[in-house]
């Protein structure tokens, strides 16, 4: 049991996968313009991510080792196939704002790499605890860059007006400038406020 | 005709930057963009890919997905396709080109993750482009990204000797020059 928690810790924080190992940039940058769009987009990877990992870990003395890499995207695809449909036919409002990137989910590195470096060699339990936690982590960071960039750059959060009327929102931080931007300062703020472990 | 052609051209390299405004294929952007030289490889090596993924994924969904009724197969289909192709592109590369072949190698298998790939795929369809512009679209796209990583990597050449903050090193400093590479990029969007 600790050692679940440390694994599902580690992915939250220690190795957050956006903050720290810099992987899935392409949904970081292009979605994170609302913070609906931030969750959605992070709940819909954290949904695949456990259960690829899942069935990775469960498959894993089946797959042979030259073939692996074939065998992670069938079962990756799959899952996001499945997620793609839920989406168009319960949430239709995310699947327009989300658009090219939930097929794109495919290719987010975070899901490769974790069935890669874990899954692919840990029992299905632990596998099911990282998945969740390396894509919990992917949802707070980016629920977080986009709360900054929805609330500086048009004024509200989750739709609702936060900023008083006066202010004058900072048009830039939702074109895709501001996306490289404020991503970039979170890195910053990350490392200041929980420094690299050495 | 020819000015669709042109029309896609334009978009896909300058106001529709994949990498400046559609933010596809970011993590080669930031992997491999340190030096000149390994960008402009990367670049080349994404071109050809895409060309015949373009081509590919669209006879694949012309003659096989839609006559079968299966067009939400189309992720599975796509990403399957590219991952062959990336490895026959490879192999084909290295017994009949041995010299291109040296000089893409190390690239291309990091390919099949990029989601510049699959996403000029998705988006062809998405945009109901025929089959040529289908694969000017995918050329197109390819030049914009080329282009992008090769100033990139000229602009991190030169922060590399910089004296910037401790704080600024490594990523954080790469993606605020990338942001404000952005902002011109930005200034392309009246374009057409």
């Amino acid at each position: 049991m600790k050692d679940l928690i440390r694994v599902f810790k580690n992915g939250l924080l220690d190795e957050n996968p956006t903050f720290r190992m810099v992987l899935g940039t392409c949904p970081t940058l292009a979605i994170t313009t609302a913070a609906s769009n931030g969750i959605g987009m992070g709940l819909a990877a954290t949904f695949v991510l456990v259960f690829s990992n899942l069935v990775i870990s469960l498959l894993r003395k089946m797959i042979p080792d030259e073939i692996r890499i074939p065998a992670f995207i069938v079962v990756i695809a799959t899952f996001v196939t499945i997620v793609q449909l839920v989406i168009k036919a319960y949430l239709p409002a995310l699947d327009e704002s989300l658009g090219l990137f939930i097929p794109l989910i495919v290719v987010n590195c975070i899901i490769f790499a974790r069935a890669e470096a874990f899954a692919f060699k840990n029992p299905p339990l632990p596998s099911i605890a990282d998945g969740l936690g390396m894509g919990l982590g992917f949802t707070w960071a980016i629920t977080f860059i986009s709360s900054v960039r929805e609330i500086f750059g048009a004024g509200t959060w989750f739709g609702m007006q936060v900023m008083p009327e006066s202010y004058i929102p900072m048009g830039i931080l939702v074109r895709p400038a501001g996306g490289f931007i404020i991503f970039g300062l979170a890195i910053v703020l990350m490392n200041a406020v929980m420094p690299k472990k050495a | 005709m020819l000015s669709d052609i042109l029309v896609v051209m334009i978009g896909a390299i300058f106001v529709n930057n994949f990498v400046m405004s559609r933010f596809l294929g970011i993590c080669p952007f930031l992997g491999v963009s340190k030096k000149l030289e390994t960008a402009f490889g990367m670049g080349m090596a994404v071109t050809f890919v895409m060309a015949i993924a373009s081509l590919v994924s669209y006879l694949v969904n012309a003659f096989i997905l839609i006559p079968l009724d299966m067009e939400y197969l189309q992720t599975i289909a796509f990403i399957l396709v590219i991952a062959v192709l990336v490895q026959i592109v490879e192999m084909a590369l290295k017994k009949m080109v041995p010299s291109l072949y040296q000089a893409l190698g190390v690239y291309l298998p990091l390919i099949t993750t990029n989601c510049a790939v699959l996403g000029v795929a998705q988006l062809n369809v998405t945009e109901g482009y025929g089959l040529i512009l289908s694969v000017v679209n995918g050329i197109a796209s390819a030049l914009g990204y080329t282009l992008a990583i090769c100033l990139f990597a000229g602009i991190r050449e030169r922060l590399a000797i910089g004296n910037l903050p401790k704080w600024m090193e490594g990523f954080p400093g790469a993606l605020i020059a990338a942001g404000l590479m952005a902002v011109a990029f930005n200034g392309f969007s009246g374009l057409i």
